[in-house]
């Protein structure tokens, strides 16, 4: 009887800190559907309405700053792929003079990610006359220390005997990579792809420096301008703005949860 | 052969990184020996001077002050959050698949938006912290205009958004643990409590280890926030160091000194790289 009582109030205890964990984004959507005044103030059957959303939608620019989202985010991971492919290959199968202190200094990235330095990164582009581009944004990312170190590992696992099968065919060593290497690290391409995606669908700093027009802008750094205090948008405005920006990555975590919890947990193992 | 097509391979991405983390990282160093060019005077060798203004800046030792706060604030709290989640959704709960999406979730959204919705929680009178606080008698407080207040307010955001991230580990690390354990303390009649404190924990160490040294990388790249929250304010109260080196960069336009801010960050990020190494090579030893 004593474990029955503890077991329901262990499970009223987990229920309690879900429900905790996410009032904030439930309260943003009570906010985001009902009428300003009502922001405050609980009433189960208070009207319903969407013209928050088309506030939101005319007071930012946020169909540009979708845009410029989707292209960054785009840009950044297809970059990731074909880089952090053939480095991982590089550093998998040739035992290449100075690999293991190459392999080291990439690793450094790791530590030192790119918006840590913000400074000398902006003189570099605007020495490259990258500033304000969706070039600029992505580029000091697209050769991922993480990505090549992933694939690096997953490489490692293929059998050399599908290798040399594929060259008795008469695969060229691109020719092996693509037909014997790629196709098996299906997964680990899934999981690095949705890491980056969510990464830099929510990456704010350095977006921020680089770019200076809403033709670059990307969601975050919208999000921000619309979001700051001294905008004087009201909070109902401001939180269907915010669930809007979220939308997309949020519907893709509830469809694919157990894929995203994953994927993030190779992330962080490294 | 070999050697030609592994550097081939390699090529593209080394000089990427190479302009885009090592240069920059070098040429940080070198620019905090240097004055700041203006149009009139141009920049100049000073040697340490740089170094003996950033010792002589009480913003420097308050943001420095403000991050060491952020960190031992937020890390402990939320490994020991993260820890419970852990242990609550490794167990045969109702609704198990939604609690741990519910814990999850914080993970998946952009700090910009997280900071968006919180900020009206923070608003006096009308926020959910005053009217929690309301419901024991609290005062209204402007959590984020109070100096000794908005740290902590800002941390507990920050806790809310990272336990859910360090769960998964403790999730996977749970599930990796030998179930025949379990068995035998309930033959030996170990009370749940016993169990935890003197088998599982000390099982999960290489994870708190683990998640410990990832969490305190975090807490000195963790700024995004401070951008809708506070601005640093007030009086620099709640500034980090990122955030700091931001300032210096963008709104002083003091680049010579936000390098040298920068080299600051980088000698702390290299010394947890090294304890981090450290720490992977132990584990290897345990096996």
């Amino acid at each position: 009887m004593r474990l029955r009582t503890g077991f329901v109030l262990e499970t009223g205890a987990a229920w309690l800190l879900a429900l905790l964990w996410l009032s904030p984004l439930l309260y943003a959507f009570w906010a985001a559907f009902h009428p300003p005044e009502l922001a405050t103030h609980f009433d189960l059957f208070a009207p319903l309405t969407l013209s928050n959303f088309a506030k939101a939608w005319t007071y930012a620019p946020f169909p540009r700053h979708f845009l410029n989202t989707i292209m960054l985010v785009t840009m950044i991971l297809s970059a990731q792929l074909v880089l952090c492919t053939l480095a991982g290959y590089a550093f998998a199968r040739f035992e290449f003079f100075g690999s293991n202190v190459a392999f080291g200094l990439v690793l450094v990235q790791l530590m030192v990610m790119p918006e840590v330095l913000i400074v000398e990164n902006y003189r570099i582009m605007a020495r490259l006359g990258l500033v304000d581009t969706i070039l600029g944004i992505g580029l000091p990312y697209m050769a991922s220390a993480f990505g090549i170190f992933l694939l690096r590992q997953t490489f490692k696992t293929v059998p050399r005997e599908l290798e040399e099968a594929a060259r008795v065919e008469g695969c060229g060593f691109l020719g092996v990579l693509w037909r014997v290497y790629v196709p098996l690290a299906r997964p680990t391409y899934l999981a690095y792809g949705l890491v980056s995606v969510s990464y830099h669908w929510n990456n704010f700093l350095w977006p921020l420096v680089v770019t200076n027009s809403v033709e670059t802008r990307p969601l975050t750094v919208g999000l921000a301008i619309f979001g700051a205090p001294e905008s004087g948008v009201d909070w109902a405005v401001i939180s269907a703005g915010t669930i809007m920006a979220v939308a997309p990555l949020l519907v893709a975590f509830l469809l694919f949860q157990r894929q995203f919890m994953q994927s993030f947990m190779q992330a962080g193992i490294k | 052969m070999k050697h030609v097509y592994g550097w081939l391979l390699l090529t593209p991405a080394a000089i990427l990184l190479i302009g885009f983390t090592h240069y920059p990282a070098i040429a940080t160093l070198v620019d905090s020996f240097f004055s700041t060019g203006t149009a009139v005077r141009p920049s100049r060798f000073v040697g340490l001077e740089n170094y003996a203004a950033l010792l002589d800046d009480p913003i420097f030792w308050q943001v420095f002050r403000n991050n060491a706060w952020f960190a031992l604030g937020t890390i402990p709290t939320a490994i020991v959050i993260a820890m419970v989640m852990a242990l609550w959704v490794n167990e045969k709960l109702p609704a198990r698949a939604l609690v741990r999406m519910a814990y999850f979730t914080p993970t998946v959204l952009p700090m910009i938006a997280v900071a968006n919705l919180w900020l009206f929680f923070y608003t006096p009178q009308i926020g959910m912290f005053d009217q929690v606080g309301a419901l024991f008698g609290a005062p209204s407080r402007n959590w984020l205009g109070d100096p000794n207040l908005v740290l902590p307010a800002t941390m507990v955001m920050v806790v809310w958004k990272e336990a859910g991230f360090f769960m998964i580990f403790y999730l996977a690390a749970l599930q990796n643990l030998p179930p025949e354990l379990q068995e035998a303390a309930k033959i030996e009649g170990a009370s749940r409590w016993y169990f935890f404190r003197r088998v599982t924990f000390p099982l999960l160490m290489p994870t708190t280890l683990f998640v410990l040294v990832n969490a305190t990388i975090n807490s000195f790249k963790l700024v995004d926030h401070l951008f809708i929250l506070t601005k640093g304010g007030p009086d620099n109260a709640s500034s980090l160091l990122l955030y700091y080196v931001y300032q210096v960069a963008f709104s002083f336009f003091d680049t010579a000194y936000a390098a040298t801010l920068t080299v600051v960050l980088l000698v702390l990020l290299a010394l947890l790289a090294v304890v981090q190494f450290l720490l992977i090579e132990k584990r290897v030893h345990y096996r």
